[in-house]
């Protein structure tokens, strides 16, 4: 409860991991909030029945907002003047010559709070790539603010979780995605992080994934609890196995 | 959304354009042709002819041929671990037929374009029009094109708009070395560029039309001109998959025995994973293209066996230094630091 999880990923695609958070929450009944800027609805979708469950199901039922980014987008460079006032309009910003995101937030508020028949258990945020918000023009502070009033409206007054997925890279030149992604690790609970195997490429063992628990942040004087798992990715599931245990190796 | 980097004097990255729209033509879909340099029309005259199924197959029979003579039912005594991996595959083989092939010595037939309908965005004659879009802090070239493509899409019902139409058809839309000077964006000339939003705005948008409607894209970008690396790091991850070309023109590469086959390397930046969680990656992360005099082909790279007589230490490095160059991943798929793959 009230947790800020942080997806990374280092050259390769870390959102399997999105794929399985946004089933796992909508399956244990929390309502969810997702801001889905980096593909389509019928993506996703396709992905969820793979895993169980239905997004459109979930959509209808009132316990999934989804914000299509693409077509928002599109929407919005695209879209007739004659809308009403007071629409509801979250990536404005990118029409703005000085944008802020205050708008998303404002989205991202009124979607989770809960209203007066709801019977979810705790809201959820999930952010499949935060670096697109940098592609479209915020600045790198503006998509931290974002971030901090979202924790500050999501965990602390709701008492819900947040996950969200950037990519990363050692030598990467893209430094204001580097700001952004090294603040957050600093103030996450929970960082999932997502790297290819330091030998190569391997067709068995797709990757490995460290889980760092930020056990610091509770002040008791404990070091960060790091384990770390390596990761082959099928059709349906994804496997977790302890390093040199892949299945094609015993 | 195929991104394609393009090669230092853009020749093998223009004929990878061809190829696109030359399957296009062949295959009855739409085309929007865009350029800043040349006119479209020009563009759409040069495409490759199809080559007939007959032709290919003998071309590829004689080489096929050539090998079987040789004899390699002997089984291997030394390296008896090999003996059940398949035989190395260069070329694709003529059992999957999956799209067409391609003659580059001639050039496509008018009558063949008759049947297509074909659109073209040529930016010296647009630019007098206005746009009728919010321009979103966005190079006027880029909100121009963008309008344009869409202004097709939703016309001719490619968004699924007009259910009166009985045939669904596809939309390939080309655009040619788009970030250049010529349309209107510094970031291949500067630095720290005026706008750097730009490109991957009208990327992002062109990402929501093609996912709305039933297209598909190429795209090349003289990738080796943009200065700020960020770009590039933003727009592969805003595109479906990332190709990168890379010729031996003018580099030492040239003169390098290990690439003296081949003209040029393909690098598979990134593959692209949607509606699953896995993607569909190739055994082999190398590969090399080579133009004949009628063909143009993707191969995979193989180091030519080591017959040296004399040791030469020199001679040895080199290969070994151009041997780690080679096998960089995808980003779908995870790749590491050290060059180990098994």
């Amino acid at each position: 409860q009230g947790k800020f999880t942080l997806l990374r990923d280092t050259r390769t695609d870390g959102s399997f991991l999105v794929h399985h958070f946004l089933s796992f929450y909508l399956r244990a009944g929390c309502k969810v909030c997702f801001v889905a800027l980096l593909q389509s609805f019928s993506h996703y979708h396709i992905v969820a029945q793979k895993l169980g469950v239905s997004l459109t199901a979930a959509k209808e039922r009132g316990q999934l907002v989804f914000l299509e980014g693409l077509k928002s987008c599109l929407d919005l460079v695209f879209g007739e003047e004659e809308e009403q006032p007071g629409q509801p309009r979250p990536l404005q910003f990118v029409s703005e010559s000085s944008p802020n995101l205050k708008a998303l937030f404002d989205f991202v508020r009124t979607s989770l709070t809960p209203a007066s028949g709801d019977s979810w258990k705790g809201p959820v945020l999930l952010v499949d790539d935060l670096g697109v918000l940098l592609s479209l023009g915020a600045a790198p502070v503006a998509v931290l603010d974002f971030i901090h009033y979202c924790r500050v409206a999501v965990c602390s007054q709701l008492k819900g979780n947040i996950v969200v997925l950037v990519h990363s890279n050692e030598d990467s030149e893209d430094e204001e995605n580097e700001l952004v992604v090294n603040s957050l690790c600093h103030h996450s609970d929970l960082i999932l992080w997502v790297e290819g195997l330091a030998t190569g490429f391997c067709k068995d063992v797709h990757g490995q994934i460290k889980i760092i628990r930020r056990v610091s942040l509770e002040l008791t004087a404990e070091q960060d609890l790091v384990q770390i798992y390596q990761y082959k990715i099928q059709d349906k599931n994804v496997t977790f196995f302890a390093r040199g245990l892949s299945a094609a190796v015993l | 959304l195929v991104f394609t980097e393009e090669d230092k004097y853009g020749l093998y990255s223009n004929l990878l354009f061809k190829y696109f729209l030359a399957e296009g033509v062949v295959c009855g879909h739409e085309l929007f042709v865009a350029s800043a340099k040349e006119h479209p029309d020009n563009i759409l005259k040069e495409l490759p002819a199809p080559l007939l199924d007959d032709t290919y197959r003998n071309e590829l029979g004689e080489e096929a041929t050539a090998v079987k003579s040789e004899d390699f039912q002997d089984s291997m005594k030394i390296a008896w671990r090999y003996q059940n991996l398949p035989k190395m595959e260069a070329s694709p083989t003529t059992s999957t037929k999956f799209g067409h092939y391609y003659d580059v010595s001639k050039t496509m037939s008018p009558e063949l374009f008759q049947s297509i309908k074909w659109h073209s965005f040529y930016l010296p004659e647009e630019l007098s029009l206005q746009p009728q879009m919010k321009t979103c802090n966005m190079n006027s070239a880029y909100t121009r094109l963008l309008q344009s493509i869409q202004r097709i899409v939703s016309q001719e019902g490619f968004d699924g708009s007009d259910p009166q139409k009985k045939q669904k058809n596809i939309l390939r839309i080309g655009i040619q070395s788009l970030g250049s000077l010529l349309w209107g964006d510094d970031i291949c000339s500067n630095d720290t560029p005026e706008d750097i939003h730009s490109l991957t705005k009208f990327l992002y948008l062109l990402r929501g039309l093609l996912r709305k409607s039933l297209s598909a894209c190429i795209i090349t970008v003289p990738a080796h001109l943009i200065q700020n690396k960020a770009i590039m790091e933003r727009v592969t991850n805003l595109s479906d998959m990332v190709v990168g070309l890379e010729s031996f023109i003018g580099s030492e590469r040239e003169t390098n025995p290990l690439y003296k086959d081949y003209h040029g390397l393909v690098h598979v930046h990134q593959i692209p994973r949607l509606n699953s969680l896995i993607c569909d990656v190739s055994d082999t992360k190398d590969l090399a293209f080579r133009l004949k005099r009628k063909l143009f082909t993707i191969e995979r790279l193989h180091l030519p066996p080591d017959l040296s007589d004399t040791v030469s230490r020199a001679r040895k490095q080199d290969l070994a230094e151009s041997a780690k160059l080679l096998s960089s991943g995808c980003g779908a798929m995870a790749i590491g630091k050290k060059h180990l793959d098994f």
